[in-house]
């Protein structure tokens, strides 16, 4: 009988191959006992060898960081809070805007209005009454980053700009948190697993952010709906494989997803010996993210976006570019001294709303310049959705020798907020 | 080769997923994509004609960086170049 029970026991304590990299340290204090109602709460997961009481027990001591509770976050925690992760922390410092609900699907008709954080806990503990939510009702930043992180086992970024991108990464490196990674633009995705021992990291892969401006965001170039939920799921599994230490995680492989041709490809990632995060252990400190990617100070008003459609009394020049305000294009208008309005948004937005001016977008403006068949000192203002692709143009224009552009500060979104209310916002 | 277009670039390239070119390397397959459609130019080499640093290629499924030589790198027809480009959407707003 003895024998029997011998030969049954499970060898490896962890199931962790001798070849690949731990990205979690094994276990060192006492796993925690299941009850008897997570017990029949999670029996398809215990008859799973791969899982096991053992996988499931390291589950409920796990923590969790989601940094963004927006198109990603939100299928990763829920399917982390169902799959039974003992704690889940959450950081957004937003609110629940009606738009985030063609692909958030963690807040709710009911919640718009309400802090995310908030938002979010209400839909997860009535997903698993178990789970132990953290709220960081927040924005991440050097000075908070290192001491909310030290809490957690894993690190899941779903943030939405270069700035944070960086911030979690070298947050991660600092503390040797596994970074299980994701990104989207439009019907493309991105996911790895970066920051682990022996694996690359996200500035292995990009050494540096692209100028601001250069690549859109998804506010600007649109995302289909569903695929956060399809790369935030990929994010999940990857947490849930290094907190049971199965499969191969996605270290040092790049995953591209693409939801047209619905083609899944992985690219090998190497980790640069040069990196001054991972490699040479140069950057000993969180550093200031907005200047690395040359992006201007939050203003005290709150995030860019708001900030950049309230009302300003004196606007300033930007790079050479005046910026006209609203209410000053629409007493130039109503005075007959209207300047020439040029929209530089894409084809589908102005068939969503427009204000009569004519259009040529942004990326095909060098190109387009023959159809501006008037002197180059005629007075132009340029506006897009809410004035950053549009300070774009008039740059460019001014590098075409126009000599009188200025750029309508907040765009067709501020005209419709301050001008003409009865336009729709987008 | 076939180069292969990233969503955000291919307002670059008359919205097409894949360039064919020809070329027997890879700087020689970027080269002839810039020819055909010289909007690509800015987003791909810095104005010293380097290869922008955010931008990464593979040849295949390797980082051209760390090929043994490089952009210098022999294609063949078969061979296909991704571009990779940052995006950062995780789409809070």
């Amino acid at each position: 009988m003895e024998a029997r029970w011998v030969a049954f026991d499970r060898a490896p304590q962890l199931h962790l191959k001798d070849t690949m990299p731990t990205a979690l340290e094994p276990e060192t204090v006492a796993l925690p006992k299941l009850t008897n109602e997570e017990i029949a709460r999670y029996s398809r997961h215990l008859i799973l060898p791969e899982v096991g009481m053992e996988g499931q027990q390291k589950l409920k001591a796990a923590k969790v960081l989601c940094v963004g509770t927006g198109g990603l976050g939100a299928p990763l925690a829920l399917y982390l809070a169902a799959a039974g992760v003992g704690t889940i922390g959450l950081v957004d410092f937003d609110v629940v805007d009606e738009s985030n609900l063609q692909r958030q699907i963690i807040h709710s008709q009911a919640t718009v209005g309400k802090l995310k954080v908030d938002s979010a806990e209400i839909m997860l503990k009535g997903l698993n009454k178990n789970t132990n939510i953290v709220k960081h009702n927040t924005m991440l930043t050097s000075a908070n980053a290192l001491e909310i992180f030290k809490d957690y086992d894993v690190i899941a970024d779903g943030t939405d700009n270069f700035q944070t991108r960086y911030l979690v990464n070298d947050a991660c490196v600092l503390t040797g948190k596994p970074n299980a990674y994701g990104s989207i633009f439009r019907f493309e995705g991105q996911a790895s697993v970066f920051a682990t021992k022996e694996g690359p990291c996200y500035r292995c892969l990009y050494p540096e952010p692209p100028p601001p401006g250069l690549v859109p965001s998804c506010a600007e170039g649109g995302v289909l709906g569903i695929l956060p939920g399809l790369v935030g799921v990929i994010q999940a599994t990857e947490v849930i494989k290094l907190i049971l230490g199965i499969g191969e995680p996605l270290i040092g492989r790049l995953l591209l997803v693409d939801a047209l041709a619905m083609s899944f490809k992985t690219l090998k990632l190497r980790k640069n010996p040069d990196c001054p995060a991972c490699g040479t252990h140069e950057i000993k400190e969180l550093i200031d993210y907005d200047q690395f990617c040359g992006i201007p100070k939050p203003t005290e008003t709150g995030p860019l976006e708001v900030s950049s459609h309230g009302q300003t009394a004196d606007l300033p020049v930007v790079d050479g570019i005046p910026q006209m305000s609203v209410e000053q294009l629409k007493s130039r208008i109503d005075a007959g001294t209207a300047p020439f309005i040029l929209d530089v948004r894409e084809a589908n937005e102005y068939a969503i709303v427009d204000i009569g001016a004519p259009l040529i977008p942004v990326g095909e403006l060098a190109l387009n310049l023959h159809r501006l068949t008037f002197p180059k000192t005629t007075e132009i203002v340029v506006h897009c959705k809410s004035g950053a692709r549009s300070q774009r143009a008039a740059l460019i224009l001014k590098e075409n020798g126009y000599t009188n552009v200025s750029n309508l500060a907040g765009g067709i979104l501020a005209w419709a907020d301050r001008i003409d209310k009865s336009l729709p916002k987008y | 080769m076939e180069i292969h277009i990233p969503t955000p670039l291919r307002t670059y390239t008359g919205k097409q997923e894949t360039v064919s070119v020809e070329g027997a390397t890879v700087a020689e397959g970027l080269a002839a994509l810039v020819a055909v459609h010289p909007a690509m130019q800015q987003h791909l080499f810095t104005a010293e004609g380097k290869l922008r640093s955010f931008v990464n290629v593979y040849l295949n499924d390797d980082d051209v960086r760390y090929l043994p030589n490089k952009e210098d790198s022999p294609v063949s027809a078969t061979d296909e170049l991704t571009i990779i480009p940052s995006i950062a959407g995780g789409c809070c707003r």
